[in-house]
């Protein structure tokens, strides 16, 4: 076991895979000779050279293009999205084509692409730096959507992704690439369906996914000094979303929060929310509750920007408010 | 090009007209649906074109991506012309088992990669299949047929800038019929020579009557040529037109009938047959025996196999979305 950090956990991924099988390339804005924005691809350029990890010019729709074209002559490559916001540029080429390719050929021609991108509000970046947009790609038919929490799954989640055949959107966060965690040295792989318990419990269930997996454990902490006992589900994919596990945690706590960091419409927590009330709703005894941003453009101002982005004590009164303690 | 050869491309020709024809028929008659885009009158150039690149041969194609025009594109590369009718009758034995219709034919088995609506993606995704190639060493081009209209999109741009930087294997095909559906090129586009825009990413590029099949496999030869050697792109317009409209429902109002007529007098059917003739190598009895052995061929073999192929099943609905066999290993359960 070694403490890694989030970024490190993925530059050891595209590192084994590259070197596990030719046809792994890295694709993105400045991830070779600058080794990323966030150090993820550090190292790989000078390692596997230019053919392999390709500095691309600012041009997402059509770098994302090359790397879905690449992907059907059977290579695998990793295209880094800089920030969800540019991933809007690619979506032309992500969703009609990459999604829809399999289906409309019957089956003949796989996109096996991991796009990889960061999803999230750091510090007053402003509103065009600050898109989330989980609920934008889990409404497609034909991509994967997984969200990874911290160094184990953004190791093992991306070795999955670069080896199963479908289109995967790996949406990580600013605000973890620092994160640590320890991971084992041996080689291992997490499954890209499948919620995880987090934390188990009894009197409620936090529900979250990406960042605002560690708002709920926080929260958990601050209920336990109340004397509540919150089951945190780390949500892990957006793309299925595993019912099972959520159905099985409402069925024992009864009163559930969804914690997401977008937007509420038609987002995370509307579709969670949905599928809970389709599949348990006589075990609710009371109303899901969701906690979630404003529905603003993101401010640059600091208080503005604190009050618009939910944080671990808007899930703790969340949880509160679903059990009819305020 | 011995004689064989070039009775064989006005057979192809031929064929091709008449394919398109008979599914214009179909479509009147309600067994094909949806949206309808007819090659009529742009044969020489997917014709011409293809003749001088890897064809026919499987998965050893170069390999070949175009817009929603695509019918002709596909069997010229290598589909059965009765797959293609079954998939435009939406059978589960199309190429795309009737999942995918006019516009989206793709034939993994012969390199035919689609098939697509939005006419901006074949650019990026033809270098990428330039890319594949190249990397894997395999000697395959790729090779991308689009319209005039389709320059204007951003993924010409910036695609053009890539291949160029990165030498990607690729040829651009444009086959200027001087249309985005009703808008004359003059009225959307700033340099109506498509030829001269990729000068500005360092592109070579030429432009030639794609009415005259000789003329472009003359000019798709060396492009070609240029392309699988030197590892370049390589952009080249061919000048033609479309005999009938964008798709079914096109008034065509846009256009005169002078220029129309105009136009027809240099059908690539006759300018090649007229040529054969002259050259001794068929006689205009030949030609005729030769269109009724395709019409024959294709009312007999490639209609009645798509009127006779099973419709897919409504249980089938959600196959295709994903991988249908995923590993358990990347894919899951998790186990807690």
């Amino acid at each position: 076991m070694a403490e890694t950090a989030y970024w490190e956990a993925i530059r050891r991924a595209h590192d084994e895979e590259m070197a596990n099988d030719e046809l792994v390339i890295a694709m993105g804005e400045d991830i070779g000779v600058a080794g990323g924005t966030y150090k993820a691809t550090l190292g790989l350029y000078d390692k596997y050279g230019e053919e392999r990890v390709i500095d691309t010019p600012i041009s997402e729709n059509s770098y994302t293009g090359i790397g879905i074209g690449a992907s059907m002559t059977g290579m695998r490559p990793i295209i880094e999205i800089m920030s969800i916001n540019f991933a809007l540029l690619a979506l032309d080429t992500l969703i009609n084509a990459a999604a829809k390719i399999r289906y409309m050929s019957g089956g003949q021609i796989a996109c096996p692409i991991v796009m990889r991108t960061p999803g999230g509000t750091a510090h007053q970046l402003a509103a065009q730096h600050s898109a989330r947009l989980a609920r934008m790609f889990m409404s497609t038919s034909g991509l994967r959507v997984v969200t990874p929490r911290g160094p184990l799954d953004a190791y093992g989640m991306l070795k999955s992704a670069v080896r199963c055949n479908d289109p995967v959107i790996i949406i990580e966060h600013e605000q973890m690439y620092n994160l640590k965690e320890d991971i084992p040295d041996e080689e291992f792989f997490r499954p890209l369906e499948g919620a995880e318990v987090v934390r188990e419990g009894s009197d409620i269930t936090l529900i979250g996914y990406n960042f605002s997996v560690h708002l709920c454990l926080q929260a958990a902490k601050r209920l336990e000094g109340d004397g509540i006992s919150a089951e945190v589900i780390d949500l892990r994919a957006l793309k299925p979303i595993d019912r099972e596990t959520i159905r099985r945690s409402v069925e024992k706590t009864h009163h559930v929060v969804v914690a997401e960091e977008d937007e509420a419409p038609v987002g995370v927590g509307a579709e969670i929310i949905t599928g809970i009330i389709e599949d348990c709703f006589f075990a609710l005894d009371s109303q899901p509750v969701r906690v979630h941003a404003a529905d603003v453009p993101v401010p640059y101002n600091a208080t503005l920007e604190k009050a618009a982005i939910p944080d671990a004590n808007d899930v703790y009164q969340g949880a509160l408010k679903a059990l009819g303690k305020i | 090009m011995n004689d064989a050869d070039k009775k064989r491309l006005l057979r192809e020709m031929i064929l091709y007209r008449r394919f398109e024809d008979r599914s214009f028929e179909a479509y009147m008659e309600r067994k094909i649906g949806g949206f309808l885009h007819l090659y009529s009158g742009q044969e020489a150039v997917a014709t011409g074109v293809l003749e001088m690149a890897v064809v026919g041969q499987g998965r050893k194609n170069d390999y070949v991506i175009t817009g929603y025009r695509d019918h002709i594109h596909a069997i010229k590369t290598g589909t059965d012309p009765k797959a293609v009718m079954a998939e435009l009758y939406g059978k589960e034995t199309g190429c795309s088992k009737g999942r995918g219709g006019s516009m989206h034919i793709f034939d993994a088995s012969q390199n035919f990669m689609g098939g697509y609506a939005l006419v901006g993606q074949p650019f990026p995704l033809a270098a990428g299949l330039a890319m594949g190639a190249k990397h894997q060493k395999t000697g395959q081009i790729a090779i991308c047929f689009l319209g005039d209209g389709a320059n204007n999109q951003g993924t010409f741009h910036e695609t053009m800038n890539m291949a160029s930087i990165w030498n990607l294997p690729v040829l651009f095909v444009c086959e200027n019929n001087q249309y985005a559906i009703g808008t004359r090129i003059d009225r959307s586009t700033a340099v109506t020579d498509q030829y001269k825009r990729v000068e500005a990413y360092a592109m070579k590029s030429s432009q030639h009557d794609g009415m005259d099949i000789d003329i472009v496999m003359a000019a798709a030869r060396d492009a070609i040529d240029y392309v699988r050697k030197e590892s370049k792109p390589y952009f080249i317009e061919f000048m033609t037109y479309r005999f009938r409209g964008h798709s079914m429902s096109d008034a065509k109002g846009y256009r005169t009938r002078e220029e129309e007529a105009e136009w027809e007098k240099r059908d690539p059917i006759k300018i090649y047959s007229r040529r054969l003739v002259e050259q001794g190598i068929i006689t205009p009895e030949d030609i005729k025996a030769m269109e009724k052995e395709v019409d024959d061929y294709i009312e007999n073999e490639v209609i009645k196999f798509a009127e006779e192929s099973p419709e897919p099943k409504v249980e089938e609905l959600t196959r295709y979305v994903l991988d249908d066999n995923p590993d358990p290993r990347w894919i899951g359960p998790l186990q807690q």
